[in-house]
């Protein structure tokens, strides 16, 4: 999958208020971090993507191709989604046979799914706790084998719904890992965040959506300098950001290394 | 007497064999707000459900020790009792949702209608919070049709609204926006400067710094720590522990910018800048 293309979407939960009306995006190559208020509508965006949810207008293509002519499983085997409430994905009570349902699902044998699982679950570090129930697992390890489920189906594009939530630093450095080597794969990735360090730090695109609109997109490093447009997407900029600009330096800072580096260069 | 006591607190699942809390002893007072801090899995949630009496009243397992909470021995009272004096945000909003109730609104009194509050203070309660913490305009929506974000806010005002005298927050900003999440530090604020006790666990540790009087670092169930945020944050063996201090304190360190008097680092921006402006 090269493109996946939204064409003037839109879409309301209820006929009084709608959430989109008319949106345009694109996503390719790059990877794509979505960041915007709560309920700006990101969540029901990807549920779109995935065709969980049906919009009333407007079209959606992979590679050129309308997505309408696929059926829900073929869509399945094409777009991974993993869920932002682990909860709402998990219903296995043993954690293998959890990873194993969406590969099987799609039509994998058993012996690739056990396979596929497996290689997942060890990518999230997890692979210990094969024989656990996930509901006896701590919510951090729910949202790690929620994501393992999703990469043991081995799709072409993965959507991540706030990923980071509740991960320490450990966890996060294996998600952006996971991340880059999908990328590496030649997957496409789109990834929601409330993390704006995270987003800084591992997106090569970043899209700002408010109330149903995109207000900003373009390069990670072109959009934090943005003060302005993030705050009114009751957003604001990462922690390096901010500090460099404390200091009254530039805003153009979104690594720690980058800062250090400078400041050591000053003195 | 403190307003939370934990003297030798040891716990473990049912059917397992390693303690999630092991050994914890500390107390809290009157006012103050501990963060709590450490890696996936260090137990923070399981003593957050000690704190509130979940664990040893709901989650059974084998308990040992004593937490008294405001008074209260936690073993010793049913949590019908201890819920008026404690309140607990979870940290998944989605279990803090009764399911008993069709309207965030109403989610929102469930809690207050078993504390026996009159209706007229009801209420005024209610919107209060729910326009504290910015979902009045979904008031009337079913709360399982909310966005994750505004889930959590609803959980953290229907606890609130119970104004108690303990609070207890499980990561309660996880999944609010940046701008939604100072807002909710700033309440916690407040409320510590009324005399709400708070017990904070979080992982951005910039919100730590900036609202913990004192920090306990926990690791494999132990407490390795509890100090104040800039000796904790200090501590150079702080990443065996899988917890990074806040971005500005690690950038202290590797320009080694700190306190000339005790040689501790700076844990916010505006002291960063302090010191900095000093050397
Ligand atoms: N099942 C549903 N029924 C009715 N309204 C809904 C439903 N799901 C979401 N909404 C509403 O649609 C809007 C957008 O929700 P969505 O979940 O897409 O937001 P979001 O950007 O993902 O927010 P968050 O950052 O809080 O997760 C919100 O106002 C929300 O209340
Ligand atoms: N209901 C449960 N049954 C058995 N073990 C559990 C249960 N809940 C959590 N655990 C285990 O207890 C440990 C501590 O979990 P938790 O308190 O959630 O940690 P934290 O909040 O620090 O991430 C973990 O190893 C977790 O797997
Ligand atoms: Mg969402
Ligand atoms: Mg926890």
């Amino acid at each position: 999958m090269n493109r996946f293309k939204l064409k003037d979407i839109a879409f309301s939960y209820s006929p009084d208020v709608s959430i989109f009306e008319g949106l345009d995006l694109t996503f390719d190559s790059q990877t794509t971090a979505i960041v915007g208020q709560n309920g700006a509508g990101k969540t029901t965006l990807v549920k779109i993507m995935k065709g969980l949810l049906k919009p009333s207008k407007g079209t959606l293509s992979i590679d050129g191709e309308s997505i309408a002519d696929q059926t829900a499983a073929q869509l399945a085997k094409r777009v991974g989604l993993v869920f932002q409430n682990p909860n709402d994905q998990i219903f296995k009570t043993n954690v293998l046979e959890e990873v194993m349902f969406g590969p099987l699902n799609i039509g994998f044998s058993r012996f690739e799914a056990e396979k596929g699982a497996r290689e997942a679950l060890k990518k999230v570090g997890l692979e210990s706790k094969v024989s656990d129930n996930p509901y006896d697992l701590s919510l951090s390890e729910r949202k790690l084998i929620a994501l393992a489920s999703i990469l043991a189906m081995d799709t072409e594009m993965v959507i991540f719904d706030e990923p980071t939530t509740g991960q320490d630093f450990a966890g996060k450095e294996k998600i952006k890992a996971i991340i880059n080597e999908l990328k590496a794969e030649g997957k496409l990735i789109l990834c929601i965040l409330h993390d704006m360090d995270f987003a800084a730090d591992v997106f090569e695109r970043t899209v700002v959506l408010n109330q149903g609109e995109v207000i900003l997109d373009g390069q990670t490093r072109d959009v934090f300098p943005e003060k302005n447009v993030l705050e009114k997407a009751y957003l604001e900029q990462p922690y390096v950001t901010q500090i460099a600009q404390a200091l009254g330096y530039n805003d153009s800072f979104i690594h720690e290394s980058e800062l250090v580096a400078f400041l050591n260069n000053k003195k | 007497m403190s307003v939370i006591e934990v003297e030798n607190l040891k716990y473990r699942y049912p059917d397992t064999t390693t303690l999630v809390l092991d050994d914890l002893s500390f107390s809290v007072e009157k006012g103050e707000c501990l963060g709590i801090v450490g890696e996936n899995t260090a137990g923070k949630s399981t003593l957050c459900y000690a704190l509130a009496g979940l664990v040893p009243h709901f989650y059974k397992g084998a308990y040992g020790g004593k937490v008294t909470v405001n008074g209260l021995v936690v073993r010793e009272h049913e949590i019908a009792t201890i819920v008026e004096n404690i309140g607990l945000v979870f940290e998944n909003p989605f279990s803090q949702m009764t399911g008993a109730k069709q309207t965030v609104y109403g989610e929102v009194a469930f809690g207050l209608e078993n504390m026996g509050l009159p209706r007229k203070n009801m209420h005024t309660r209610i919107e209060k919070y729910l326009k504290l913490l910015d979902v009045y305009s979904v008031k009337d929506k079913n709360p399982f049709d909310l966005s994750g974000g505004q889930m959590q806010r609803v959980a953290i005002a229907s606890v609130l609204a119970m104004e108690p005298e303990v609070l207890i927050l499980d990561e309660p900003t996880s999944q609010l926006d940046p701008q939604g999440s100072k807002d909710v530090f700033k309440v916690i604020e407040q409320l510590t400067g009324k005399g709400m006790t708070i017990i904070l666990v979080e992982h951005k540790m910039e919100q730590i710094a900036q609202y913990a009087d004192r920090v306990l670092l926990l690791h494999e169930g132990k407490q390795i720590d509890l100090d104040t945020p800039e000796k904790i944050f200090s501590r150079l063996d702080l990443k065996e522990f899988g917890v990074r201090p806040p971005v500005v304190t690690s950038i202290a360190q590797a320009l080694t910018i700190r306190y000339p008097d005790t040689q501790l680092y700076p844990v916010t921006i505006q002291e960063f800048k302090r010191l900095e402006e000093m050397k």
